[in-house]
Order: structure tokens, then C-alpha cells, then sequence
């Protein structure tokens, strides 16, 4: 069952990403963005981290794409218009870097160099404590700077939200 | 991962539903279009230039923020999950994250970030 | 397929049926009552002709809006006019998967527990897909082409996500003292006392914050009539229409189910049976919204936002550090 569902939704988020390359209009690009991001959340619910499927939904399709719409609909006044490829010299340059990217991603993927251990957190354990409770525990005593730093890092992303919109009054 | 079918079960009832419900209309309801009835509603008059307007630099703004603190709303459910094993420790954490937190917010606010005037 | 799996798939399959019918009634059943009980409040009637005082009223209108003509504005974004309600509806018909709505019993041996399915991250589930109904309001707005539509969207999607954060703060307190996500442990942590009383300023929070969630009065400004016509949905006839009112209505029961579920203990309570008293306090808080619009004159939005940033932001945030402190001298 769990493979089958795996390859569906993996199938399904691949084919809404080349959609998003493809589609001309922007709003239709966020739209299959969205898509991408739900199926690629079933596969974190797949993976038994509940925890991470959820932060997925809210803070990406929830926040952050509702943030890109908003953006294109500020932006694109007329999305009908014919938008003119400002770069074409960059085609083939893309086109041979994309496929030497491609090369690299099977190689690595043959090599098994990404094969991890087995680590102290097992998905039976995982599942036994309850994934959020287990995020819960490890990110307030073990990563405890990278938590706090994490709040730095979102006041610096405010302060550049306000100087952007209040730049001139 | 077995407790996750059913929610999958209730999506595709609720999309069945869902279609249903846009295609019964489709098929019962006549149709007898008119100029006036498919142009934009706008008081009974013409409508005046294009609907996709350029619109309020504030809504992007909020939604800009609404990024930044739901990001500090999901860092807050663990904690909260956590709290009773994490003790007195856990709770001067999320005191020093809420105190950058509330700097970050009054520093919105003195800059005019929440103003709809 | 094994025959563990098998069964318990037959189960949710029938409790999905119940649930999704029993919401289906409940959403015609408000939409009477909110009629007659704002009539009454307001010294009128209300419906009285169809059947015995109104009560076929919303078959009536269902009928009426079934064979209604379903124009699609000639500028519209065909697709997505057509997808919006869709996206609407069905993320609000989602949320109910995990409301537990009675304690568990067991028939011909099989244990059943009275909530669709209960997962780990049962309260995240619930904010996740309900924060994908802002899509459908969004695209509604913006494929009827209309000035209208596009204004009540995309401040009904602004009120949303503001409100979006305080009701994510207002539930951690009763997260804090129950230490788990699910909906059924928060329901049994509630056995003793309701969490209303230990969490005062965390319901209002969350009272408040619900009802602008769901755009209702006195927060309904994406479709304040006086100045937007009727919001996002402008455009919209027939039963395109009538989804956005499905999705409202089913809006309202889900916000009212996560308040009885975090506050008023769930479905415990003396004598009667839990489902009974689930539907009670569902009902209680339903009339509460109802009561609300009959009282409330409307806000102003830039009253709203302020409202929601600059007061209930910080209020939540307060509600969060004094339950730690609390929690933390009286030795959790």
C-alpha cells in the first residue's frame, strides 16, 4: 500500500512542478506550487513525520505561497499579456547546466553516499513518543542556539519587510 | 501512516461532493446568456476599465509579516507539546524567543507597520 | 490487503458517512434557524409559508437554486471561476476528520472510538486545512473580474491570516497543560474540569479570533453590502453560490467543535450520552454566532486589523507567558 501511494503522490508533485514551469500564467504557476507542496506533505505523512507534514501545509501553502499570490496579483496588471523572454542567450548555457546537474544527482544517488546509519531515533521510536513531542524534546535541549538564532534571523527578515514597504513615506 | 487513510477517504468524498454540486448546475439550470448578463456587476453601469488593479501596498505587507510570525507560531507548538518535560529551563527559552519576538513587534509598529490609515 | 486494514477501513467509511451527512443536515438546519432566531430577536416572523413555520424553508431554496442559471461572467478566468468554490468547500468538509464527538463503545467486539480518525497532530491538521480555504475565497475574487470580487477577496485573505495567528496563540495554553496535539487526549485531560476555567483569556482570544476567521458579523467586512455588494462572491449564481454559503456554514461548526473540543470538555458531561452532549454545546456555541450577528453592528477594517495586531497579538502572547509562569511555580 505505502509504495503505491508513494509513487502516486510522487508522480503527481513531479507532474504539477513541470506544470509550473510550463504554465505562462503566473497565477496558474502558484497554483500548481500549491499542488507540488500538498503531495510532497502526504510523502513527509509517509515518512511518519506527522510533525513536518503539517509545518509543510501551514507555513508554505498557508503563508508563504498565499504571500507569492498576493505578490502576483500586485505585479501582473495584465497576466493575458505576452510576457517578451528578456534573456534568450541563457537557453543552451541552462540547458547544458541542467543536464550536467541531472548527471550529478544519478551519480550521487548510484554511489549510495547518502545511504545514512541508522541513527538513536528509529521511525518505531519515532512513532512510540509521538513525532512532535520527540521535535519538541531535541529542539529545546540539544538544539537549543539554532532555535534561538532562528528568532534573530526572523527579526532581520521583519526589518527588511518594513524597509521595503515603508521605504518611502 | 494507517490512521491518515480515512482523512484521505473523507478528501475524495468532499471533492466528489464538491463536483457534484458544480456540474448539477451546469446540467439543470438553463441557459439563456445575454450581453448585459455576462458583463461585471457594477451598480448597472458599464464597468469602468479592468478588475485586476494594482492594489494597497499594506495587504502585502501583512502578508509579509503573517510569514514571519506564523513561522514563530509553529516553533511554539512543539514547545508547548514539550513543556512539561522541558520545565522551568523550556519556559526561560520561550521567554527569551517571545522577548526578540516583542522587540521585533514594537519595532514594526513604531515604523508604522500596523497603521491602516 | 490484510484483514485488520479491511476493517477498520469499513469503519471510518461508515462514521465518514454519518459525519459528512449529519454536517450536511446541520448546515440546512442552521441556515432555518439562523433565520427564525434573528427573526424573533428583531420582532418578526421570519419564513412561515413552506411547511409548518418555515421548516421546508431551505429545501425549498436549495430546489430554487439548483435550476437558477449559472452564469459565468464573459472577462471570468473559466477555470478557476469554476475551481474556487471547490476550493473552498472541500478544504471546510476536510476538517471534520478529527473531531471527536462522543466516548468510544464496543459493538460485536470492535472497538470504536467516536471520531472519524485520531492522529498525533490532530489540532495542526485542523489550522493546516482550513488555512487552505483562503485559495478558493482568493481565486474567487480574482477570476470574476470584477472590482467588487477583487477587493472583498483579497480583504477577506487579509483578515483571515491575521486572525489565522491568534487563533494558532490562543490554543497553546490548553496545549501547555495537556502536552499532546491529538483532539481525543485534550478531551480526556478535560474529564475533571473544563479548560474554560483554567484558560479564560485563552478562549476569548480564540472566540474572537474564530469569528473573524469565518468572516461572520460583526468581522463580515469582505462582504460588508453597503460598500462591496457582497464580497467575493459578487459574480457567483446558482449553486456555485450556494458552496461558498455550504463552506460558511460548515466554517462556523468546525470553529465551534475546536472551541467545545479545547474548552468545554469535549463531549463529557453528566447523565447523558457524550454524543448528545457534543451537540449541545455545538449548538450553544452555533446560537452564539447567531445571536452575535442580530446584536453586533459591523467594524470598520482598518478597526479590524488593528484590532487583531495590536491587541489580540499581544494579548495571546501574554496568555502563553503567564500559563508558563503559572505552570512553572506550581510545579506543572
Amino acid at each position: 500500500m505505502e509504495p503505491y501511494l508513494f509513487y502516486v503522490m510522487a508522480a503527481t508533485s513531479v507532474v504539477a512542478a513541470l506544470y509550473l514551469i510550463f504554465e505562462k500564467n503566473p497565477v496558474f504557476c502558484a497554483l500548481y506550487l500549491v499542488f507540488s507542496f500538498i503531495n510532497i506533505a502526504v510523502l513527509y505523512v509517509l515518512l511518519e513525520a506527522q510533525f513536518i507534514a503539517a509545518v509543510q501545509v501551514i507555513v508554505y501553502t498557508g503563508a508563504i505561497m498565499v504571500l507569492f499570490l498576493f505578490v502576483i496579483m500586485l505585479l501582473m496588471v495584465d497576466v493575458k499579456k505576452k510576457q517578451k523572454d528578456d534573456l534568450p542567450f541563457q537557453r543552451i548555457p541552462a540547458m547544458v547546466m541542467g543536464f550536467v546537474l541531472l548527471v550529478v544527482m544519478g551519480l550521487a544517488i548510484k554511489s549510495k553516499l547518502f545511504q545514512g546509519r541508522e541513527g538513536e531515533y528509529t521511525s518505531a521510536k519515532v512513532e512510540s513518543i509521538g513525532h512532535t513531542q520527540l521535535i519538541g524534546k531535541l529542539l529545546f535541549t540539544d538544539y537549543l542556539l539554532p532555535f534561538e538564532m532562528t528568532s534573530i534571523l526572523l527579526f532581520v527578515a521583519v526589518i527588511g519587510a518594513i524597509i521595503l514597504a515603508k521605504r518611502k513615506v | 501512516m494507517i490512521h491518515y487513510l480515512p482523512i484521505l477517504i473523507l478528501f475524495f468524498i468532499a471533492l466528489g461532493f464538491a463536483l457534484t454540486n458544480v456540474g448539477i448546475s451546469e446540467i439543470l439550470g438553463r441557459k439563456r446568456p445575454t450581453k448585459e448578463k455576462l458583463t461585471p456587476y457594477e451598480c448597472g453601469v458599464e464597468p469602468v476599465g479592468s478588475a485586476h488593479e494594482r492594489f494597497s501596498v499594506k495587504f502585502y505587507l501583512i502578508a509579509m509579516l503573517f510569514v514571519v510570525f506564523d513561522i514563530e507560531v509553529v516553533f511554539m507548538y512543539p514547545w508547548a507539546v514539550a513543556f512539561k518535560s522541558l520545565k522551568l529551563f523550556g519556559f526561560i527559552e520561550m521567554l527569551i524567543f517571545i522577548g526578540i519576538l516583542l522587540i521585533c513587534y514594537f519595532y514594526i509598529w513604531k515604523r508604522g507597520g500596523l497603521e491602516w490609515e | 490487503m490484510d484483514k485488520e486494514l479491511f476493517v477498520f477501513l469499513i469503519i471510518a467509511s461508515v462514521k465518514i458517512f454519518i459525519v459528512f451527512n449529519v454536517v450536511q443536515v446541520m448546515v440546512i438546519a442552521m441556515i432555518w434557524f439562523e433565520r427564525k432566531i434573528m427573526a424573533h430577536m428583531q420582532v418578526r416572523l421570519g419564513p412561515m409559508r413552506v411547511g409548518f413555520h418555515g421548516l421546508l424553508q431551505p429545501i425549498a431554496d436549495g430546489i430554487k437554486l439548483l435550476f437558477k442559471e449559472d452564469i459565468i461572467p464573459a472577462k471570468a478566468e473559466k477555470i478557476l471561476f469554476v475551481l474556487a468554490p471547490v476550493m473552498t468547500l472541500v478544504p471546510a468538509l476536510c476538517t471534520f476528520a478529527v473531531i471527536p464527538f462522543g466516548e468510544a463503545i464496543n459493538i460485536f467486539g470492535y472497538h470504536i472510538d467516536m471520531v472519524i480518525t485520531d492522529i498525533n497532530v490532530g489540532i495542526l491538521y485542523i489550522l493546516a486545512v482550513s488555512s487552505m480555504g483562503i485559495y478558493g475565497i482568493v481565486m474567487a475574487g480574482w477570476s470574476s473580474n470584477n472590482k467588487y470580487s477583487l477587493l472583498g477577496g483579497i480583504r477577506s485573505s487579509a483578515q483571515m491570516i491575521s486572525y489565522e495567528l491568534t487563533i494558532g496563540l490562543s490554543l497553546i495554553g490548553v496545549i501547555m497543560m495537556t502536552g499532546s496535539l491529538s483532539m481525543v487526549d485534550i478531551v480526556n485531560a478535560q474529564s475533571k474540569m473544563w479548560n474554560l476555567v483554567l484558560q479564560p483569556l485563552g478562549f476569548i482570544i480564540y472566540a474572537i479570533s474564530a469569528i473573524a476567521e469565518v468572516n461572520r458579523c460583526p468581522f463580515d467586512i469582505p462582504e460588508a453590502e453597503t460598500e462591496l455588494v457582497a464580497g467575493y462572491h459578487t459574480e457567483y449564481s446558482s449553486m456555485k453560490f450556494s458552496m461558498f454559503f455550504m463552506a460558511e456554514y460548515a466554517n462556523m461548526i468546525t470553529v465551534s467543535a475546536i472551541a467545545v473540543t479545547f474548552f468545554f470538555g469535549g463531549w463529557h458531561g453528566p447523565y447523558l450520552p457524550g454524543v448528545v452532549w457534543f451537540m449541545l454545546k455545538l449548538s450553544f456555541c452555533l446560537f452564539g454566532f447567531i445571536w452575535l450577528r442580530s446584536t453586533f453592528p459591523r467594524l470598520r477594517y482598518d478597526q479590524l486589523m488593528h484590532f487583531g495586531w495590536k491587541i489580540l497579538l499581544p494579548l495571546s502572547l501574554f496568555n502563553i507567558l503567564i500559563t508558563g509562569l503559572i505552570m512553572v511555580v506550581r510545579g506543572l
